[in-house]
């Protein structure tokens, strides 16, 4: 963990944001896909520093918020179970399913634990031969390799009562489909770099092509994130569309390939449904045949719930970018981190909730009604 | 307000058709962040003990409670200890329960002088494990110059309970002229921290989660009475006091802020993180300001006191780290506002529970 501080630096900070000043011509809108880039910009009032008419739209890329409803569901029912061990990141139990969470299902006995990798959770397995352990694996590119490599050990080490609950999201197919929603306001991606440490950049030329925007590869610090813009809004005033990698140090143009053989071995690509987007075609990841015995859903059988869902809750909108979350009717009234409406108010990397703890001074009206 | 949007073709994504779960209502049985010290907390005791109890004591809500006895204004306090693991990098819940208590009255202005020390104790627990409890109990009552005299031993049958439990409460006098309390915060004051933010929550976090931050991190817990009394001796006139341990200094001068109505305006570049405290909140999607800690403390004066009030934290062992963190503002009265490195502002919030670590 070095360059903390160096990644940091305000003095370079601004000289980037002076650069982006003296670029840009005209407005323009881009998105950062990733939900961790997100809570920089936001942290460190990022946008606030950027030219008017230079806007950050938030991107669909927080694993929380874009877990669908009746995944929720279906670890609530896991969980519940009598026997069961289910084990999750830290920032899945407040996300509300159909009327409670994970927090909820603890409380009322059930055995959940936060862990902060899925080979805790084979750990856990392998200590507790008579008890079913189930990991909860979502995320992007990001978090499937450790999961798809934990299905690996734990079927080569014979690990019969460890299962993985999935739902795991691919960026590229969501960029697809941002770019063909007819209400599509963005000019230009910042790509997420962890992503693609793990994947490479292959994916993304058809995608500039394609839809003529700039993709910049960015990292997650400030001075990643202006270096990043920089690139973007220097592309777009250029009339540019190609890829760039602005995060040298952790992508190369191939990737993990040690880490995409694991993903192909275990895993197969699947039609997938976002929160707040829908079903978006092979979007998303499953585990492959192959591995069938350990997918939690087949094991303990989950069966769909129906959900009675909000009626003003507009997370769609936000993470399309189409509205900022404080345009919402319900943000800091209806809805706030203490009473989600949507997982975007819930996660920390969601933009709700990002903008409800580090934007409220600019919507007093929502300060006064905040309890 | 956005614009009117087309309807989406339904063999397509839809990306204005979002609809999510109804909101998560008031817990009906305690859930952990009844325990995290954040807004789930406070709510506990604003609305279940405190109309329970009801009385003019508990309004001011701060760790300790300023009586009247027999001509003697005496700090009175209690606090439980449920720590795991019992032994860490730095202390024990032993070294806890005293420094936590002794902290808790230090807070008022007081110097403890008597502790209870209650243990609950599951079945099955070693006796030797018991011992160096108790040992350490004793070696921190013994630096912190405090007398344990009283206690009581419960035993609970094995699976309901977590090996030891202790709570100690604690006396104290308050010497005459001191009235320090969070509502006296007024704008001007300066906002200062005792030392390096964040690291008993990252030490513990580390044995706890068997997570490595490259060095070991070693818990600040110390009993913080002889830096207030240090304090003391430059001026009586401390306004707010506050140990800022579960939920961090962000919850500590959220508290701060609401009880006395006043903004709270910090400067990010200026808090004292060290780098192990830095990368683990980095690594794991945590924010210092919101880690606990457990020898450090918070102090707010009056503008013209600020310069010596520091100088006499510097002077002693446990505040040589001390520094001006911000300041006290009439602008967003009961809220806390943080001066990013790059001169932009966010709100620094109270939590709702415990911070949880981020999936990536």
């Amino acid at each position: 963990m070095k360059y903390l501080a160096e990644f940091s630096d305000p003095v370079l900070a601004k000289k980037l944001v002076d650069q982006i000043h003296a670029t840009v011509t005209k407005p323009w809108a881009m998105m950062e896909v990733c939900g961790g880039q997100t809570h920089t910009i936001v942290r460190h009032g990022i946008d606030q520093l950027l030219p008017d008419g230079v806007e950050m739209i938030h991107g669909p890329g927080c694993p929380v918020c874009v877990t669908p409803l009746e995944i929720i569901d279906k670890a609530l029912e896991i969980a519940s179970q009598p026997g069961v061990v289910f084990c999750s990141f830290g920032d899945m139990l407040r996300v509300p399913g159909s009327g409670r969470d994970l927090f909820r299902i603890k409380s009322e006995g059930g055995d959940v634990r936060v862990v902060y990798s899925p080979l805790d959770a084979l750990r856990i397995a392998k200590e507790n031969p008579d008890r079913e352990v189930v990991f909860f694996g979502i995320g992007f590119e990001t978090t499937a390799p450790p999961n798809a490599m934990t299905v690996y050990q734990a079927r080569k080490q014979d690990i019969a009562n460890f299962s993985l609950l999935v739902s795991h999201v691919r960026v590229p197919p969501a960029i697809s489909a941002i770019m063909e929603s007819p209400n599509c306001r963005v000019q230009a991606f910042l790509a997420a770099g962890h992503v693609c440490s793990v994947m490479g950049v292959s994916e993304y030329p058809p995608l500039a092509a394609k839809y003529q925007v700039p993709i910049v590869v960015t990292g997650f610090e400030p001075l990643d994130i202006l270096a990043g813009i920089l690139r973007t809004v220097t592309q777009l005033e250029r009339g540019e569309h190609v890829v760039e990698n602005a995060y040298r140090r952790a992508v190369t143009d191939e990737g993990n390939t040690a880490a995409q053989a694991m993903l192909s071995d275990v895993f197969e690509t699947t039609d997938r449904a976002w929160r707040g987007i829908g079903m978006i075609p092979r979007s998303g990841w499953r585990l492959s045949e192959r591995y069938r015995a350990y997918d939690a859903e087949y094991r303990f059988q989950v069966r769909d719930i129906d959900t009675e869902e909000s009626k003003v809750c507009r997370s769609g909108e936000v993470l399309q970018g189409h509205i900022k979350p404080h345009e919402c009717e319900a943000f800091g009234t209806l809805c706030t981190p203490r009473n989600p409406l949507g997982a975007t108010m819930v996660s920390s990397e969601g933009a709700c909730a990002a903008y409800y703890l580090y934007r409220r001074l600019q919507t007093p009206e929502v300060v006064s009604s905040v309890g | 307000m956005a614009e009117q949007v087309m309807l989406p073709d339904p063999a397509r994504p839809n990306f204005d058709g979002w609809t999510c779960p109804l909101p998560l209502r008031d817990h009906p049985a305690v859930v952990m962040g009844h325990g995290g010290g954040g807004q789930l907390s406070a709510e506990l005791i604003e609305h279940l003990f405190v109309p329970a109890f009801a009385n003019p004591l508990l309004e001011g809500m701060a760790d300790s409670a300023v009586v009247t006895l027999g001509g003697a204004r005496l700090a009175f306090s209690t606090d439980s200890f449920v720590v795991q693991p019992l032994f860490f990098p730095g202390g024990s819940i032993g070294d806890l329960a005293v420094n936590g208590t002794v902290n808790d009255l230090a807070m008022s202005g007081a110097q403890a002088a008597y502790l209870s020390c209650g243990f609950i104790l599951e079945e099955g627990v070693e006796l030797s494990v018991v011992g160096r409890i108790a040992a350490d109990l004793g070696t921190a009552a013994r630096r912190a110059g405090v007398i344990v005299a009283t206690g009581d031993t419960k035993v609970v049958d094995s699976g309901h309970g977590d090996g030891v439990y202790v709570n100690t409460a604690g006396i104290g006098l308050v010497p005459d002229g001191v009235d320090i309390r969070p509502q006296r915060a007024v704008p001007g004051d300066v906002v200062i921290v005792s030392g390096m933010i964040g690291v008993h929550g990252i030490a513990i976090m580390s044995v706890r989660e068997g997570v490595s931050f490259g060095t070991e991190v070693v818990s600040d817990c110390a009993p913080l009475n002889g830096l207030v009394a240090a304090m003391l001796d430059v001026t009586l006139d401390l306004h707010v006091l506050r140990d800022p341990t579960r939920g961090g200094v962000a919850t500590s001068l959220n508290e701060i802020a609401k009880a006395a109505g006043v903004g709270i305006e910090l400067t990010e570049s200026l808090l004292p993180i060290p780098e192990t405290v830095a990368n683990a909140c980095a690594f794991l999607g945590l924010d210092p300001l919101y880690v606990a800690n457990e020898g450090k403390l918070l102090a707010v004066v009056a503008p013209e006191d600020a310069d010596a009030v520091l100088a006499a934290l510097q002077a002693h062992p446990l505040g040589v780290d001390a520094a001006v963190i911000g300041e006290c503002v009439p602008d967003h009265p009961g809220m806390v506002v943080t001066r990013t490195t790059f001169g932009a502002t966010r709100v620094v919030d109270t939590p709702i529970g415990e911070q949880l670590p981020r999936i990536c």
